[in-house]
């Protein structure tokens, strides 16, 4: 990614600071987490970013444009990401997905006056959210640790290795004509983070640990998108006074309740045993 | 005549009120997706009417999702969801008191949303469930133009009272099992009641930022 940094010597700085200090203090204990140390240095950076640059950018953006030319904005920046979508919806072997991304970016370009409505949606051709990130998840490849990067905030180590080639292949890096790619740029970091500005205040309130909620929000999401929403939903039970669990499958949660049935009418172990077997299960 | 009474109205009386209480019951019990379709829609449509929820007003939008939402919702299983494995070792009075203290902190957040909400279109796409299921994964879906539609999915399951939802999964994410780690971190450093503690500091002062009084948003449901 050699032109992200390119304007920006804060930014150099920045790498060499988070390179010190994932050196310096790498380890709290989560083993879901071994950056921690590092990550919750990175993600305050992040936040004073947020705070002092790209939120009241965002805020201003907000109040001057009125919503219908936000939604043309998002639309042309949604469209211009289209055909990387697709790409990576046929490198998963997702054919028909892929065609439905492509027929979405020519009817937007064309009919859709340049990406400026997304009347494809309203033809039946939804946008779907894929990137290169996914792709590798798809293909195998481990997330690897959790990382906050300057700037771009929270990845996996897989999604962070993806990164430069999602941004070559996400529309506005592509282009040559540098003024043009940089508005484009500029546009979408205040576009996506103004899409965010109601959000971020239900997350402020919501968090007891900020960064420990973004961090589980991020990983839980990330999974659930390699998988499109397919990975069972998993709930233990840990109340002995309640039914005993059951599994997300239709057919485990019969097969319990019979389990249940029967064993209720022996005794009191009924729930520790389903319990027990369910809890093998996870 | 006694005998009679006995023999054949007694029976038939039985049989009258057992086919009263099962139409009753089956009417009582609403289906789960029909249910979070006209709960959903109930409470947008009084949204979109209501001038002062879109202004911003937390109290009224609170009261709005205690007396529309907050019935349909489990709090106490969402709680032991959110705590995990420590869930056993709290006493009754604790997990009592990380209920409530849960309960207003969702509400009082998640209400806020609501006073965002403009005129998004939201739809309910085919949940597939069978009729003997207890268990069930409604789908919702928010239109945006230009972005992928925002998943809203609710987890239902069947009690006596009805369909009780008891998480509720947004763009693929468990609000509830969210909470896991950070709870386990507030555990972990000051116990049951040290978790109970940061709950009902950050409700006091969220309160105090939205102008509530102690107690309002959430209690007594």
């Amino acid at each position: 990614m050699p032109n992200v940094f390119r304007s920006s010597r804060a930014g150099v700085a920045v790498v060499a600071l988070s390179a010190a200090l994932l050196g310096g203090c790498a380890t709290t204990g989560n083993p879901n987490d071994p950056l921690e140390g590092y990550n919750r240095a990175m993600f305050s950076f992040n936040d004073q970013v947020d705070k002092i640059a790209i939120k009241p950018a965002a805020q201003v953006y907000e109040a001057v444009l009125p919503s219908p030319v936000r939604t043309g904005v998002g639309n042309v920046l949604g469209n211009l990401g289209d055909p990387w979508i697709a790409l990576n919806n046929m490198l998963q072997g997702k054919f028909a997905e892929g065609m439905s991304d492509l027929m979405r970016f020519a009817l937007n370009s064309t009919w859709g006056l340049l990406g400026l409505l997304d009347i494809a949606s309203e033809a039946g051709l939804p946008k779907h959210d894929e990137d290169l990130g996914q792709t590798l998840g798809r293909w195998g490849v481990g997330e690897g640790a959790y990382i906050v990067l300057p700037f771009f905030g929270p990845r996996t180590v897989r999604d962070a290795v993806a990164l430069p080639a999602d941004m070559m292949g996400n529309g506005p890096f592509s282009i040559d004509h540098v003024p043009t790619r940089n508005t484009l740029l500029g546009t979408r970091v205040v576009h996506g983070r103004s899409v965010l500005l109601g959000a971020d205040r239900t997350l402020e309130e919501a968090a007891l640990d900020r960064y420990a909620f973004v961090r589980d929000f991020y990983l839980e999401q990330r999974r659930y998108k390699v998988s499109d929403g397919q990975q069972a939903r998993e709930y233990e039970d840990f109340d002995d006074q309640s039914a005993a669990p059951l599994g997300d499958e239709v057919d485990t949660a019969a097969a319990a309740a019979v389990e249940r049935l029967e064993l209720v009418a022996i005794g009191e172990p009924a729930f520790d045993h389903a319990t027990a077997s369910s809890n093998h299960r996870n | 005549m006694k005998k009679m009474l006995n023999r054949f109205f007694l029976p038939l009386l039985g049989l009258l009120f057992a086919g009263t209480l099962s139409v009753a019951a089956a009417s009582d019990v609403k289906a789960p997706d029909a249910l979070v379709k006209d709960v959903t829609n109930e409470v947008l449509e009084i949204v979109r009417a209501d001038k002062a929820i879109q202004a911003g007003d937390t109290k009224r939008v609170i009261e709005l999702v205690d007396a529309k939402v907050l019935p349909h919702f489990d709090f106490r299983r969402m709680t032991m969801l959110a705590v995990g494995r420590d869930w056993r070792q709290a006493s009754p009075e604790q997990q009592g008191k990380l209920t409530d203290a849960f309960r207003t902190l969702l509400v009082r957040t998640y209400s806020n949303a609501l006073t965002q909400y403009r005129d998004q279109r939201i739809v309910f796409p085919l949940s597939r469930f069978a009729a003997a299921d207890t268990r069930v994964q409604i789908r919702s879906e928010v239109i945006q133009t230009g972005a992928q539609p925002v998943g809203i999915d609710y987890m239902l399951e069947k009690s006596e009272q009805g369909w009780k939802v008891f998480d509720v999964i947004v763009a693929g994410v468990s609000l509830v099992t969210n909470y896991r780690s950070s709870f386990g971190q507030e555990i972990s450093r000051g116990g049951i009641d040290g978790l109970i503690k940061s709950l009902e500091d950050r409700n006091r002062s969220l309160a105090e930022q939205h102008g509530l009084q102690q107690g309002e948003g959430g209690r007594g449901a």
